[in-house]
């Protein structure tokens, strides 16, 4: 690719390495708790990531074993559990209290904080040749503020939110549910979540916007950045101006539930779907935060095991740009039953559809880019494999839902469940599977298993088809979403996507065996351990790479450009 | 591969070319195919309606209260199939969606298996079948050393124009079924509203003397015991003419609902302080189940939706039965003590 290790002067040999200075790390509550290292936050996000993830993961759990049959069979322990009362409809709201912890839970304190402050953190920086993000000490206050966020959003699960403890709104707090629907103050500690992580989202957008657009290294236009980091800069655009959306949509939540006013009850003159517009104004361009980096480190992990440049480099980042424009303008397809008008619809089925143009691009200049290629399937490679399949399969579900008149069938049901499972679940989640085994090498300077990493990759497929492709079916057939009990009819389809859970459960052991085997008894990683196909900047680093690097910027020359048509050995 | 392809794509445009005439200026065309379907059933429900008054009449003299009994429900009709069941066709048909008793039901649901489902597991398959090809002959031992080609104008432009065209293609029939779904209801359809409340549907008929029907779920013992599906079945139910336009306005008093039912392709959310509107033309009498569709607190998965769809005559018994009028009759005497605990003790 453009920044090819070989070709140009990196200055080992006066460089960082010898200096005392590139490796004198701070003691241990500086170096963690006031950390302004882009690769120590890097590391806390995706250990945070990690943790959150976890616990998500235990709740879609609870949530599958509820619906293995009909009946409500558990949800009575965990409202006493909770510390909830006995009867019925405080185990009721506690499914709810679950669908949305879940959903909140894994869209911003799993997925966003792994993807942008993650992987982005750690490689915008090195891919870029920058020593640091352009603001490090603001790089903590984003991170803090995510995990205040987290603590948060735990803490209303332990205060009266209605029915029973915690909020049962649902991710999108829709209101009125979320405002008269939702006495105590668990939905504010919700919301006061939202806020904390929303500002840290936002902080970290300007952080990677800045240091994109001033911290490159020498000769490295922006048509010649890798595509991870045109994906962080895309993705931080669209939190830039999503996010705030958000923010005044909660406040307006918030004010209507303590402060009497009624922007979204209709008995002050409110519109209840103003929220909605409001809501999903940030929604959708937040799904497309939520895979975009995931593009990314698709286009980067493609490349380096096919050792060859990433195919139509152009079209690639343009279509990020389309996409994440495109994504601002479709809003209202989350809402189409909820009676708008034949024209609007009209126009937000046509401009829904029209997303699956540039993507469908991304999917074929993946291809592309092995078509030729010399692969080799190391454990970043099949899961990128994985994902281009799998992201594929939610990509042509989300065609049939952009038609206002299939949803008016489909809407809220498990069709959609499994439609957004695909592209996130499987999506988001493979991609950034691909992404730890590619880099985990250069962060942890170890060599993880390539059997272990094969062995999760083939459970973890198998076991998260097995769950959501039967949704497909009990969607069609009717089955509506959020549900903790369902006519006898839909108890097959459940019972198998149940099973589907135990194996994917399971197959997360290998994963985190695998981490522990390469921390413990992980052979030493190379500065590249994927061979010439690797050819951005961080590979030209010794793994880990030092507390500061590129103290002397390394240069990138007119022999490494995307777009002419010259071979790219230097 | 390639052959499949054009083959959905060719049924696509054959299924699409008799709509795309109306599909050009949809607006334009709704008013337009009102007057043209919309008489036809609402020409031969007065027939009907003739036909079965007399009886009718007769019989509502002598016991009105009895001539209405909830119907029983058709296994596999109006409700989702159990592939358990041992039906013969049962795990087919679980897999799919349920049949349909709407026109508007029926072309959305020919649009998805016919243009749609074609499409999706075409393009699935393609790429999967690249993929593959892809892994079996570059990868390294195949082909150790690899090309540098990194651009192919034509074929960049090649995989742009077609998804161009085969959204095109879906689009037509899409844009047609949404003007479908949104004409306007006849002068005379017969107007139902739906109320949704925390948790369970009240549906009041303003044009019969103001009927209001209050509708709960039905616990899984009673519902076995009256040979209906458990979670599904209410007390009171729905009960609508067949065969003639309806006019299903949908509105709620605390949270959000939605008025939901599969077979009948029909969800339109239940919004405080909206009233929502929509026709709907159920083609055949039948119990069509349906289940509240936008989370709404704590019982969101018990307040079940039935439509009882009844030959018009029926219908009209129904309506005298609940103490309601029907349009043009001279008010009942009784109509004026409208009958909420009337609907509400005849039917449990």
């Amino acid at each position: 690719m453009a920044t090819t290790a070989e070709g140009f002067d990196i200055h080992h040999g006066h460089g960082h390495d010898t200096h005392d200075h590139a490796d004198h790390k701070p003691g241990f509550f500086a170096r963690w708790f006031m950390s302004t290292n882009h690769k120590d936050i890097g590391t806390m996000y995706l250990i945070f990531a990690i943790i959150a993830g976890i616990v998500g993961g235990a709740i879609s759990g609870i949530m599958r074993i509820e619906l293995a049959e009909p009946g409500i069979q558990y949800l009575q322990w965990w409202a006493q559990f909770m510390g909830g009362g006995n009867d019925l409809n405080t185990a009721l709201h506690m499914w709810n209290v679950f669908i949305t912890a879940h959903g909140l839970i894994m869209v911003f304190f799993m997925v966003m904080p792994a993807m942008i402050g993650g992987f982005g953190n750690w490689f915008v920086p090195l891919m870029i040749g920058a020593p640091d993000m352009a603001f490090p000490r603001m790089n903590n206050v984003s991170f803090w503020l995510t995990v205040a966020g987290f603590f948060s959003l735990l803490f209303s699960l332990f205060v009266p939110g209605g029915s029973g403890p915690g909020a049962g709104t649902g991710w999108t707090v829709y209101a009125p549910l979320s405002t008269s629907g939702s006495v105590g103050p668990a939905v504010d500690f919700a919301i006061f979540s939202l806020h904390l992580s929303g500002a840290g989202s936002i902080l970290g957008a300007t952080n990677f916007i800045t240091t994109i657009f001033n911290m490159r290294a020498p000769g490295m236009t922006l048509h010649k950045m890798p595509l991870f980091v045109w994906s962080v800069l895309v993705t931080a655009f669209l939190l830039l101006l999503a996010l705030p959306v958000l923010a005044a949509a909660i406040t307006m939540l918030l004010t209507d539930r303590n402060f009497g006013t009624t922007f979204f009850d209709p008995a002050g003159g409110g519109d209840p779907v103003l929220y909605q517009h409001l809501f999903w104004f940030f929604g959708h361009p937040e799904v497309y935060i939520m895979i975009l980096p995931g593009f990314g480190m698709i286009s980067q992990i493609v490349a380096t095991f096919s050792k060859k440049p990433v195919f139509g480099y152009l079209g690639m980042a343009y279509a990020m740009v389309a996409i994440g424009v495109v994504g601002f303008i479709v809003w209202a397809h989350h809402m189409y039953t909820v009676g708008l008008d034949v024209n609007t619809k009209m126009y937000f089925t046509a401009a829904t559809m029209v997303i699956a143009v540039p993507t469908g691009v991304k999917i074929f200049s993946w291809i592309a880019t092995m078509w030729g290629g010399s692969l080799t399937f190391k454990s970043p490679m099949v899961w990128s494999l994985g994902f281009i399949f799998l992201f594929t399969v939610g990509g042509v579900t989300g065609v049939v839902l952009a038609n206002g008149g299939i949803d008016d069938n489909l809407h809220d049901t498990y069709y959609v469940v499994a439609h957004f499972h695909y592209v996130l679940s499987m999506g988001a989640v493979f991609s950034m599977f691909a992404g730890f085994y590619y880099w985990f090498p250069k962060m942890s300077g170890r060599m993880h298993s390539e059997l272990l990493s094969h062995i999760h990759f083939w459970t973890f497929f198998v076991g998260v088809n097995v769950i959501f492709f039967p949704q497909h079916f009990l969607g069609m057939q009717g089955m509506p979403r959020r549900y903790p009990d369902y006519p006898e009819a839909y108890a097959f389809w459940h019972e198998i996507s149940t099973y589907g859970y135990y194996i994917m459960a399971g197959s997360m052991v290998f994963f985190f065996v695998n981490i522990l085997y390469a921390l413990v008894a992980g052979k030493k990683a190379e500065a590249n351990p994927w061979g010439e196909g690797a050819t951005t900047l961080e590979w030209t680093l010794p793994s880990p790479p030092p507390y500061h690097q590129f103290e002397t910027l390394p240069v990138i020359t007119d022999a490494h450009d995307y777009h002419d048509h010259r071979p790219l050995t230097a | 591969m390639k052959l499949a392809f054009l083959a959905a794509i060719a049924a696509g445009l054959a299924a699409i070319a008799p709509m795309a005439a109306a599909a050009q200026d949809p607006a334009a065309s709704a008013p337009a195919a009102v007057a043209v379907d919309a008489p036809a059933p609402a020409a031969a429900a007065p027939a009907a309606d003739v036909a079965a008054a007399p009886a009718d009449a007769a019989a509502a003299v002598e016991a009105p209260a009895s001539t209405y009994t909830p119907m029983a429900p058709t296994e596999g009709k109006g409700m989702p199939t159990d592939p358990r069941s041992g039906e013969p066709g049962a795990m087919a048909k679980s897999l799919t969606f349920q049949d349909q008793y709407t026109d508007n039901g029926e072309y959305a649901l020919g649009m998805h298996n016919y243009v749609l489902l074609p499409v999706i597991t075409t393009i699935s398959l393609f790429v999967l079948g690249l993929l593959l090809w892809v892994i079996v002959r570059f990868n390294r031992r195949a082909n150790p050393v690899a090309s540098k080609t990194t651009h192919n104008t034509m074929i960049e432009v090649v995989w742009t124009i077609v998804p161009v065209i085969i959204l095109v293609v879906i689009a037509v029939p899409s844009i047609t079924l949404l003007a479908r779904q949104y004409e306007t209801p006849p002068a005379d359809a017969v107007t139902i509203k739906a109320t949704g409340y925390q948790w369970y549907w009240g549906y009041t008929y303003p044009d019969h003397g103001e009927i209001e029907v209050i509708s709960n779920m039905l616990d899984n013992a009673e519902a076995l015991k009256r040979g209906e599906p458990t979670h599904l079945a209410v007390d009171n139910r729905m009960v609508v003419p067949a065969g003639v336009p309806l006019r299903i306005q949908t509105t709620a008093t605390d949270v959000i609902h939605a008025f939901a039912v599969p077979s009948l392709w029909f969800k339109m959310d239940a919004v405080p302080g909206r009233l929502n509107e929509k026709m709907l033309t159920i083609k055949e009498p039948g119990v069509y189940y349906g289940q509240c569709s936008e989370l709404c607190g704590a019982r969101h998965a018990y307040m079940p939706i039935v439509v009882e769809a009844l030959p018009p005559a029926e219908f009209a018994a129904w309506v005298k039965a609940q103490g309601g009028t029907m349009p043009g009759e001279a008010a009942a005497p009784a109509a004026a003590a409208a009958a909420e605990p009337a609907a509400a003790t005849t039917v449990g």
